[in-house]
């Protein structure tokens, strides 16, 4: 036995000592928020077939978790479900990360009930808010008290976990303040466990991402959203790629970003990655589920990358409601 | 005659429990009904297991295939294989053991036959059980701070190893202690009264009375270990690599973490590949446990022999 774990520690040593740096020197590090994870997945996919001798990593650290590990350097690229805050940028000064923010894509949030449900057929921003506030824990508790004409039968709530962006993003639209809600609701960090829940419950309202609405159609039933605002479509607006893209269906769609530290755009591989990225995402965010943007705006979002403008677009402020970014990128080109 | 220790089959053999004890004839009601109640308590979460076992692969086993062990990951569901995420957990669990065996074993050696039974030692026992039923996330945790950051080892697999072998160190420790005790203590007096040291007794006779215990406690925490997420995740380690660890210091992924990255996917097609790596992490847990039954059966023989 002696033997055999003597053999062993040789055998790690040798292992341990041998080839460290130069895998490290052509890898582009990526890590950040589960919503952009697949969008990565199929860049990085295809930017390998085009580029074998660079190489490109993905991790799961959630929105984040992910700036964390990007405000320590650790690595090159975070991929975030919403816009950077306050504390992160102040994490990354601290750091000496400074960063380019690059929008990828829309993601819709579809608010949907069982398909056994026959009363709603549409919701509004403040039938929700009324819903959702801190205020409604044990006090709305039935349909009526929603809308009037709705039965009067208990209503149960479905909705993401609350250390996701998708969670963030939807207090800030319909409840006002981000990261602020009832607490009396289901909740899971799987969406799909969401999708199970509602599917089985004729009760149930929920709310995620509106590609887990587009996998399982028929389980579901989707509301459309009125948010009261005629200027950008009158009347109750039903998520569709067209009505998320247009800035129709507000107040629930929003972009999803990568960020890029400049330190690590001066390293080839990293340039490579994130000029393919925005050249190719128009088409790869739709074959994983997402909405693309206009053109424009990935050619606006590849002009701040080769001036290197650095800082948020939101004023590193969080999330915003109802922007269009292809709008913000437009504005800050003639600006300049 | 070598006195069997205790636990091994042969020692329970003596009575059969069909014909023992007998007085149950005298009233059957009472020992009817708890059987029943003991047999209900197996069949319970064996039938729990078995549905779980039977979805996973009705919904997997089609999915199964070579080409889904040898491909890389992609956003194609019907593409994806679980190549870096297997030859991870391969290398994690070979690392780990390399890490936690002699460490653990050592420990447990110097605390059943050198340490006497001082408070420092009780006070040491109790931590190493209680360390035992610690959160594997906390693990994570201090893998992070302690190998990732302050050792700088960065998101590697050493500190993947490392922290899942810290994680095994109380169960192997409580397990190799459980075997060396089973070798009764007249074997070591006898060992003292022929001129042996300790080092000699140790090394001659009480490890390989212990080792097929000893070997069993280790494997069966090794394929615990190698369905843990929670401090992989926590440690950094990844969820999208496309090429395989050339070193310890690679970046890496592993097979839990793939298949729960494909679970929480929207796709069905993903939630397939999540069955099928399912089954192929089930066959590794299994072959595990099989080579554990199979080494204390062979060195059990061994000894007798």
């Amino acid at each position: 036995m002696t033997r055999t774990t003597l053999m062993l520690t040789v055998l790690t040593m040798a292992v341990c000592g041998c080839r460290k740096e130069q895998q490290q020197a052509r890898t582009v590090r990526i890590d950040g928020s589960s919503t952009v994870f697949p969008i990565m997945e199929a860049i990085a996919e295809e930017f390998q077939k085009s580029q074998p001798s660079y190489s490109v990593i993905v991790g799961v650290s959630g929105t984040g978790g992910g700036f964390k590990k990007f405000a320590a350097s650790e690595t090159d690229i975070s991929g975030a479900s919403r816009p950077i805050r306050p504390v992160e940028t102040e994490a990354c000064a601290a750091g000496g990360v400074e960063y380019v923010e690059l929008p990828l894509s829309y993601d819709g949030l579809a608010v949907v009930v069982n398909p056994a449900n026959d009363w709603a057929n549409h919701i509004s921003v403040e039938e929700l808010k009324r819903l959702w506030q801190p205020e409604a824990q044990n006090k709305i508790m039935r349909w009526s008290q929603i809308r009037e004409g709705w039965p009067d039968k208990e209503v149960h709530l479905y909705g993401p976990g609350v250390d996701s962006g998708t969670y963030d993003y939807f207090t800030a639209a319909i409840v006002g303040t981000e990261h602020s809600s009832r607490g009396d609701f289901t909740s899971s960090e799987d969406d799909n466990v969401l999708v199970q829940g509602i599917a089985g419950d004729p009760l149930a309202l929920g709310f995620f991402g509106l590609a887990y609405f587009e996998e399982n159609r028929s389980k579901l039933k989707l509301l459309p959203v009125d948010d009261g605002n005629e200027s950008n479509g009158a009347g109750p607006v039903l998520p569709t790629f067209q009505t998320v893209r247009d800035g129709t269906y507000q107040p629930l769609s929003r972009p999803v970003f990568m960020y890029v530290s400049t330190s690590s755009l001066s390293r080839p591989e990293v340039e490579a990655f994130v000029r393919y990225a925005l050249a190719h995402s128009a088409h790869l965010v739709e074959e994983v589920g997402y909405i693309s943007l206009p053109e424009r705006a990935y050619s606006l979002a590849q002009s701040r990358v080769d001036k290197r403008i650095t800082g948020s677009l939101f004023g590193g402020k969080g999330s915003q409601i109802g922007v269009k970014i292809e709008d913000l990128l437009e504005r800050e080109e003639q600006d300049k | 005659m070598i006195e069997k220790p205790y636990g091994t089959a042969a020692a329970v053999q003596h009575a059969s429990p069909r014909d023992w004890p007998p007085d149950s004839r005298l009233n059957p009601g009472p020992e009817r009904a708890f059987r029943a109640i003991c047999a209900l308590a197996l069949v319970l979460p064996l039938l729990l297991l078995a549905t779980l076992l039977g979805r996973a692969l009705q919904e997997g086993w089609p999915r199964l295939s070579m080409e889904f062990i040898t491909a890389y990951p992609s956003r194609v569901p019907a593409n994806a294989g679980i190549l870096p995420a297997l030859v991870g957990s391969a290398f994690l669990m070979g690392l780990t053991a390399v890490m936690a065996i002699p460490l653990g074993v050592g420990a447990a050696i110097y605390l059943e036959e050198y340490a006497g039974s001082s408070r420092l030692t009780g006070l040491i026992e109790v931590s190493i059980s209680n360390l035992a039923g610690v959160p594997s996330i906390i693990y994570g945790l201090l893998g992070l701070e302690l190998f990732v950051r302050a050792m700088a080892f960065g998101r590697s697999l050493l500190a993947g190893a490392a922290t899942l072998a810290l994680l095994l160190l109380p169960m192997v420790i409580l397990a190799a202690r459980e075997a060396l005790r089973t070798v009764p203590h007249s074997m070591r007096e006898a060992c003292f009264a022929l001129g042996a040291d300790r080092w000699q007794t140790v090394r001659r006779v009480v490890l390989p009375m212990s080792l097929p215990g000893i070997l069993t406690g280790i494997i069966l925490a090794l394929a615990r270990a190698i369905g843990e997420t929670a401090p992989l995740i926590t440690i950094g380690a990844l969820t999208y690599v496309p090429f395989l660890p050339d070193s310890v210091h690679s970046p890496f992924t592993a097979l839990p973490i793939q298949i729960f990255n494909w679970i929480s996917r929207p796709q069905a097609g993903f939630r397939v590949n999540a069955a099928a790596g399912i089954i192929v992490l089930l066959a590794i847990m299994l072959l595990m446990n099989g080579a554990a039954i199979w080494l204390r059966v062979r060195f059990e023989r061994k000894l007798s022999s």
